[in-house]
């Protein structure tokens, strides 16, 4: 979340737009209430189905999923052609008025430098133009046909009311309403806060929907903004957490990135990530990379990280592949390139698309240990479980290992809420049995592989042997030690620029501002430095006093980057660093600095008058309407159909069967073949999760399973009138993949619609049961979907994709 | 860090939480019939603060377990409820936190190491030591045989592709800091969690 949860009570418009949070985040939804309360907030929902989030909504609307970037295409051309927009705002805190290259260009569905063999983008066009200084030039008129405001207008001309109309199927003057309801926070006083999940991001365009949301939101000024703010609702309690400490294949820890293979020399490295600003002065926060690179080094290889050594480049791997997310390493299994696997409380067989291509997979594995406090489906992957797991163990020759863990309550530790509030639990009892928490699992692994090492030798020992191993009793680290290591501590006195001292050696580090590149400072990851200061453990702390009474409650548990509750907040104040109106009051300037109720996402003493943009992670300040070559497959978010589409073409691009589905999406060729069309497999379908489940975990616990005791899925009434089905008959789904049996349960709550002149059922299947656990038995969901991802993320495309319903 | 408060300050807090919102309207608010027996089943409990473990709300628990951690006693937790100082939360939990006991308690915890030999169709218990050792030289063995330092264009990579991790992020910061660590020190590039699907 750029904003907070309490901060949603701020909004004056609440658009829920690819989540159902009343369902997925019953309590942080409270705070959508607390706004229509207290507020008068109006809460807009947008899903293929009327959700428990629709059911409290002052505006709901259908969409047919997949088709969330027409209709804000849509919205940001509606924004501009009725001149709707926060022009301040845009004008000083967005790249509306730099310009674009003159090669930069987009036709037939496709931006400037696609090639065809590859599906890849060469992105040297998706650029500013630059001038001799090595400056973006700017025409703060907005008027050059070539300013990044005139190409976003062009561009999204093409999303008028009747195509939206047409590829969402929905009705006109639902689309009007609510693009009527949010220009009204165009002015300032008036914030809309924008609520997703994973209704966003299980989508081959997942990532530029969000950046589409993005755009609207910068339009309006609702960045930085108290009750404004694009705001993730993460799924795991520390999915945000790990996330940040970079647990993802091309990434280290706060969010710097792993080197290509081609990067062989550190300086170029280092260079390529030290991003200096495109506008005179700006800020671009990332250009000190190598600071917080070195610490790392430092944190993770103590003295053996040397200036000489490049602090120890060479010893972490490269990328020969731009990711090997997920489905690239279970297309590698199922391939048989990979001997051994592990899954640390995750449950890949039941979370991961096509089902059958996982068992194949895991079944190609020399050995899999599965270190979890349950018993789940994937650690018995290789047991006969009837219809719902038909396996025929003789046949599978991994060895599989299941290693109990603690769970939550029985260790101390942090976890990051969405929010990015670091907070600190503590165990309340022991583990069953001989239960061993995760570290030590770690740590005996490890030591058992650095004594192997150290008296056989093997493949280039050196980064295990000088692994940094700091805990007092060595085979069981301590949480807290673990935390005083990702916060940092100096290793020499470290000093400001004028000779001040900042840190003594020895003490844990301020803030991330005490890095050094020179190896004076250790570091594990440096968004989380603040958080284990000389001060003690901040995420403990329990002070939840709001003293400006909009919920900002910063002495409560502690928030990355440095207690910072509302990201980009410069932007909360107008340039002359006055509020945009008293009620939306956040950070301002006194005349000396910055001050307000949330620490400043701004240099403190940096005044108005150095007209220094908000957006200091950027490189120009601002924030970016245009991509550049941030993105995989576009600097602007285009739409393109799911792999798997109900209508078979692109209403928006008819013409190209390159712009049909994402173009630079990765498809692995045996997949492709496994993608059904329309005509088989006519039904849209999506996947979800209820209140009383999550995930899979819930199978395991009795409450949940008789609060939801079976399988079922969502079928509309026009759909279940046309197969003859009732309410509780049961039903199979069937995709091209697999199938999933379940009752039916007939709703008014998923309409039939119209779509390119076509009729379009959309079918909801929820997730949850599998084959263990207390819960009653069933085919895991993932039986069905398609095993392709976002072109930049790989997240996998679960919430679009074709079925056929049959009655049982 | 565990906290004593008795029956009556938790509500005098929660009260005090509630008064101020609507939340209280929204049916999550104990009645005081109900706690007034619910006092005693709860006196003398130990009170440790933590978080749900579902999803990324964060709402603050509080786990009542009985034990005085005296050597002839083991902490048991028998009741769950909402830490009413949580500016999030303020006392609420949703179903899935209500019921979390449940999940801590559940039938399918696991108690101690198993091994399946390839192509049995049973488990097998094994100590800790005889898993950690297998595993291992399972790893061991693999890397040094398919460790990779150079790619065919001459590029130091120090990458082993044969292996791969998935972490969890149910856990802690500090064991997915520590799993990083290990991992990335093993050279290990397939490597991903929850955030990834
Ligand atoms: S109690 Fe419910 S809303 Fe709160 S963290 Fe747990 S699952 Fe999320």
């Amino acid at each position: 979340m750029t904003n907070h949860w309490v901060d949603i009570r701020n909004a004056n418009l609440i658009l829920s737009m690819g989540g159902n949070s009343a369902e997925a985040h019953p309590v942080g939804f409270r705070w959508v209430m607390e706004a229509k309360y207290r507020n008068n907030a109006k809460l807009v929902t947008v899903d293929p189905r009327f959700t428990r989030t629709g059911a409290v909504a002052d505006f709901t609307a259908e969409i047919r999923t997949g088709t969330d970037i027409i209709f804000l295409g849509g919205l940001i051309s509606h924004l501009i052609e009725t001149d709707q927009i926060q022009h301040e705002y845009v004008r000083n805190y967005t790249d509306a008025a730099l310009i674009v290259r003159e090669d930069f260009g987009f036709h037939d569905g496709l931006f400037t430098g696609f090639e065809p063999v590859t599906g890849t983008y060469d992105k040297d066009t998706w650029h500013y133009e630059i001038n001799d200084e090595g400056f973006a030039r700017r025409d703060d008129t907005l008027q050059h046909p070539r300013c990044v405001y005139q190409l976003m207008r062009k561009h999204y001309s093409r999303y008028t009311l009747d195509m939206v109309e047409t590829v969402c199927g929905m009705p006109r003057h639902k689309i009007q309403r609510i693009w009527d309801m949010v220009a009204e926070t165009a002015v300032p006083g008036q914030t809309m806060t924008i609520l997703y999940a994973l209704g966003w991001t299980q989508h081959s365009i997942g990532s530029q929907i969000i950046r589409a949301a993005a755009m609207v939101q910068l339009l309006l000024g609702n960045m930085g903004m108290v009750g404004g703010g694009v705001n993730a609702l993460r799924g795991h309690s520390n999915i945000q957490g790990l996330t940040d400490l970079g647990l993802l294949s091309n990434l280290l820890p706060g969010y710097m990135s792993l080197a290509q293979a081609e990067e062989q020399d550190y300086r170029e490295y280092i260079e390529k990530r030290t991003r200096e600003p495109l506008l005179p002065d700006e800020v671009s926060y990332w250009r000190h990379y190598e600071r917080f690179h070195v610490s790392l080094m430092k944190a993770w290889f103590g003295d053996a990280a040397t200036e000489a050594n490049n602090w120890c480049y060479d010893w972490l791997p490269k990328l020969s592949e731009p990711l090997y997310d997920v489905l690239h390493t279970f297309h590698r299994m199922h391939n048989g390139e990979i001997n051994g696997y592990f899954c640390q409380g995750f449950n890949p067989l039941a979370s991961f698309p096509h089902k059958a291509k996982i068992t194949e997979s895991l079944s190609k594995l020399k050995y899999l240990v599965v270190m979890d406090p349950l018993a789940t489906e994937t650690s018995e992957f290789w047991k006969n479980y009837g219809e719902y797991n038909p396996v025929n163990p003789e046949e599978i020759q991994t060895e599989v290992f299941s290693l109990p863990t603690t769970c939550f309550a029985e260790e101390d530790g942090a976890i990051v809420n969405s929010a990015r509030w670091l907070q600190w639990h503590w165990a309340a009892a022991p583990p069953p049995g001989e239960a061993r928490p995760d570290v030590e699992i770690m740590a005996g692994l490890f030591h058992r592989l650095q004594y192997m090492y150290r008296e056989e030798g093997g493949a280039f020992p050196d980064p295990i042997l000088n692994l940094t191993w700091y805990y007092r009793q060595p085979a069981f680290p301590g949480p807290s030690e673990l935390a005083r290591e990702y916060n940092g501590w100096a290793l020499r006195d470290v000093y400001d620029e004028n000779r001040n001292l900042v840190c003594r050696a020895g003490e844990q580090l301020p803030d991330f501002g005490a890095l050094r590149d020179d190896g004076s400072t250790s570091c594990g990851c440096w968004i989380f430095s603040g958080s284990w200061t000389e001060e003690g453990n901040q995420m403990a702390r329990r002070d939840n006093s709001d003293p400006y009474g909009i919920g900002m409650t910063l002495g409560w548990a502690w928030a990355w980057p440095v207690n910072r509750r509302i990201l980009y907040n410069r932007a909360s104040a107008r340039p002359d660093g006055t509020p945009w109106t008293r009620e939306k009051a956040l950070i301002w300037w006194n005349g000396t600095r910055w001050v307000g109720a949330d620490i400043p996402d701004f240099p403190k003493q940096s005044p108005p008058s150095a007209g220094l943009g908000p957006f200091i992670m950027n490189q120009t300040g601002r924030g970016q309407l245009f991509a550049r070559d941030r993105m995989a497959e576009g600097p602007f978010p285009e739409h393109y159909e799911p792999f798997e589409s109900p209508i078979g073409m692109n209403p928006l691009n008819p013409d190209n069967p390159l712009a049909k589905n994402n173009p630079a999406a990765r498809v692995f060729e045996e997949d492709r073949e496994n993608f059904a069309t329309f005509e088989e497999f006519p039904h849209a379908a999506t996947t979800y999760r209820l209140t009383e489940h999550f995930h899979f975990w819930t199978t395991h616990a009795l409450l949940n399973a008789i609060m939801q005791p079976e399988k079922f899925v969502e079928i509309g009434t026009g759909l279940a009138e046309e197969l003859g089905i009732e309410r509780g008959d049961r039903v199979r789904v069937v995709s091209k993949r697999g199938h999933v049996d379940a009752v039916a349960v007939v709703t008014k709550r998923i309409r039939t619609l119209q779509v390119a002149g076509k009729t379009v059922h959309q079918v909801g299947i929820p997730l949850h049961w599998g084959f263990k656990g207390v819960a009653k038995k069933a085919h895991l969901t993932n039986e069905l979907t398609p095993f392709v991802g976002d072109a930049n993320t790989q997240t996998p495309e679960f919430k679009s994709f074709l079925v056929r319903v049959e009655k049982l | 860090m565990t906290l004593r408060v008795t029956r009556r300050q938790f509500f005098k807090l929660g009260a005090a939480g509630m008064a101020t919102s609507s939340m209280a309207m929204m049916g999550f608010a104990p009645e005081p019939a109900v706690a007034s027996v619910r006092h005693f089943k709860l006196t003398g409990a130990k009170i440790t603060r933590n978080n749900c473990t579902y999803c990324s709300v964060g709402c603050g628990l509080l786990l009542y377990s009985r034990g005085d951690e005296s050597i002839n006693n083991v902490d048991d937790i028998y009741h769950v409820e909402g830490d009413p100082d949580h500016p999030v939360s303020r006392g609420s939990l949703c179903p899935k936190g209500a019921g979390i006991l449940d999940f801590i308690k559940s039938r399918s915890r696991l108690s101690h190491p198993m091994v399946r030999e390839p192509g049995s169709s049973e488990w097998k218990r094994i100590s800790w030591d005889e898993a950690l050792d297998r595993i291992a030289r399972h790893m061991k063995n693999d890397r040094d045989e398919n460790f990779v330092t150079q790619d065919e264009n001459g590029n130091t990579v120090n990458h082993w592709l044969t292996a791969g991790f998935l972490a969890a992020s149910a856990s802690s910061n500090e064991t997915g800091y520590l799993t990083h660590k290990v991992v990335r020190s093993l050279g290990m590039l397939a490597f991903d969690n929850q955030a990834r699907v």
